[in-house]
């Protein structure tokens, strides 16, 4: 086991690597001088070379990458153009409140998901399941910023019962945190939760006509136990995969969504350097969303561990 | 649809495509005529198929369809209710006709999905049959790449090449076919390499084949239909992520208007005319479903027959 999770870690690595190529190379997808087009038109040949030096630019690709990968590993990752304000100070400053709303989505995501997955996965075939299985297909092709105005037209603008703008931290007033990530918390998590509903019923029913569940039952197990004990930790592999994979899902869509309800998060932050072409802060941005997939997708692997037996005691 | 079921399921399907002889069926009949005839079975294929091809008419024919110019402002007239003074869905803030914004808006909303996986198909298929092919430290460094464009979500793939870039149709669609690149790359990765493992293949190599026509005669084959089904759901994806990039005012640019340029007009002015997110929304919606939908018909038409007949 200990093997498997090193050898786990280690292949982490040279992903984080290629994200890192990415991340720097954008500058290079730039069309033109990358450093007068990010200056601007009119800007002076002075400030040109100064931003060129600034965006890393001087010198080959390679000692421009090992130069600029060098400063990133030392916890700098250069200085928004815009603001001139130190891209990771940014970043930092808006990475609470857009990790909030992607761990309430994913929470949401599977209190929601998974009881209707096992709701559907026992009665497989009657109307229960059929229902579910339609909602799910829907709850998957919803966008997440419709779900989001249909939500913020129903709760806030028609009836006033949830605020439909702002953040508050959770340090500062966990009911009112709670409040106002009910509703951009529920939107990105729906899709996921269909996801994690449609997983966990196929989960659950290729386990329900396992042998050993037939045992169990014939012992005098009740149904409710079995769910609880047996099947839910066999189907518990398919399921966390789903979450592993909807993490990216759901930061994506948390990005649109902030904007939506004035959430202070790295969405803003990004749309916003995007029409001034700040290269540095996306580079930033990229990195850092591409660092917490990765470690996501890590925790995910190790808790395969966990669940899969055969790994553990290998 | 989560990745790991898709991988899976899809080549599994591609192995049955192999080992699973050619059903019984009226002399005459090509694979073909076989494969409509599964996929009519398919009620929600079928009517999905319509619904999309209805669309496409729509949308080739929206000129013909559109009641108003959809630029012509009317600022006397913004903000009328649906059903009101011959505007079947109202006008928007600058008195807009909702209705005929919403026929052109499917024109750009139509034909994106399809650059996108023009685009992942374009990038996706060479580099899997070079890698498969290939094996080795190419096919590391390729699959490894896959992986870390996986790892990054496609709508942060998408923003990051328009900031580069800058915004517009082409360069959003681009980007989000690059993120589609990895899907495809690891469905014809898979099939090749399970090809070129095979008898067949190292007989055909020694009788003198050329590596294009073996492709062309026995890779090809077997990787077409968990392409297909692939690009359909691939498709549903793009329609959701050209309508978030437009919704972020970063995708489509005015005066273009797709359904998702449109909903976000509707959200700004949520509270004054909340008509107007109702139909881009439903019918992005309705088209993401139609996509699904062929796509899972796709699935259980190309691949072996299922219990069920």
């Amino acid at each position: 086991m200990l093997h498997y999770l090193i050898r786990r870690l280690l292949a982490v690595i040279p992903l984080l690597l290629i994200v890192a190529v990415m991340a720097f190379g954008l500058i290079y997808l730039v069309p033109g001088d990358p450093a007068v087009a990010v200056a601007g038109e009119s800007a002076t040949p002075e400030r040109v070379e100064e931003v060129r030096i600034e965006l890393g630019l001087d010198g080959n690709f390679i000692e421009q990458f090992r130069r600029w990968a060098s400063e990133v590993l030392h916890g700098d990752l250069g200085t928004s153009l815009f603001s001139d304000i130190s891209v990771w100070d940014q970043i930092e400053a808006r990475l609470p409140a857009t990790m909030s709303l992607v761990v309430f989505g994913l929470v949401m995501a599977l209190i929601v998901g998974i009881p209707l997955g096992v709701i559907a996965g026992l009665r497989q075939g009657t109307w229960v399941d059929r229902l579910l299985t339609v909602l799910a297909t829907a709850g998957i092709a919803m966008p997440a910023f419709w779900l989001a105005t249909l939500l913020i037209l129903f709760f806030a603008v028609n009836r006033h019962l949830l605020p439909a703008t702002g953040y508050i931290p959770f340090s500062e007033s966990p009911w009112e945190w709670f409040r106002h990530m009910l509703l951009p918390g529920l939107a990105i998590g729906a899709a996921s939760a269909a996801e994690v509903a449609r997983q966990t019923r196929s989960g659950v029913v290729s386990v329900i006509g396992q042998d050993y569940i037939r045992t169990s039952r014939a012992m005098g197990l009740s149904r409710r136990s079995i769910a609880a004990k047996h099947v839910l930790k066999n189907a518990g592999v398919p399921i966390i995969t789903v979450v592993g994979l909807q993490v990216g899902r759901i930061i994506g869509a948390g990005l649109v969504v902030e904007q939506m309800f004035a959430i202070p998060g790295l969405g803003q932050l990004t749309i916003a350097a995007v029409q001034s072409r700040d290269i540095p802060t996306i580079q930033g941005v990229v990195l850092v969303i591409g660092s917490i997939v990765l470690f996501t997708n890590l925790l995910v692997d190790v808790s395969y561990a966990y669940f899969s037996p055969k790994l553990r005691s290998s | 649809m989560s990745d790991a079921n898709n991988a899976t399921g899809v080549s599994g399907e591609a192995q049955a495509e192999a080992d699973t002889p050619e059903v019984v069926h009226s002399p005459g009949s090509s694979r073909l005529q076989h494969f409509v005839r599964r996929y009519r079975g398919e009620p929600l294929a079928v009517a999905s198929t319509v619904i999309f091809l209805l669309l496409a008419l729509i949308a080739v024919f929206a000129p013909l369809l559109a009641p108003y110019d959809p630029n012509d402002t009317d600022l006397i007239a913004k903000f009328t209710p649906p059903l009101t003074d011959g505007h079947l869905l109202g006008t928007d803030d600058l008195g807009r006709d909702a209705f005929s914004r919403l026929l052109y808006g499917s024109r750009i909303t139509l034909v994106a999905p399809f650059i996108a996986v023009g685009v992942g198909l374009v990038l996706g298929l060479p580099a899997g049959l070079f890698a498969g092919f290939r094996g080795g430290w190419v096919d590391v460094v390729f699959s490894r790449t896959s992986d870390a464009v996986m790892a990054l979500p496609g709508l942060i793939l998408a923003i990051a090449f328009i900031a580069a870039r800058g915004p517009g149709t082409t360069n959003a669609m681009i980007a989000v076919g690059m993120g589609f690149a990895p899907r495809i790359f690891r469905i014809v990765r898979g099939a090749t390499l399970t090809v070129r493992g095979e008898t067949y293949i190292e007989a055909s190599r020694s009788s003198g084949a050329s590596t294009t026509r073996l492709i062309g005669s026995h890779v090809f084959p077997n990787i077409l239909p968990p392409l297909i089904v692939q690009a359909s759901v691939l498709l549903g994806f793009a329609v959701l992520t050209e309508a978030g990039l437009s919704f972020l005012g970063i995708g489509v640019q005015p005066p273009q208007a797709s359904w998702g340029v449109l909903l976000r007009r509707g959200f700004d002015h949520l509270q004054r005319a909340s008509w107007l997110s109702w139909p881009p929304g439903l019918m992005i919606m309705i088209l993401t479903l139609c996509f699904q939908f062929i796509g899972d018909g796709l699935r259980d038409s190309l691949g072996r027959e299922t219990r069920r007949e």
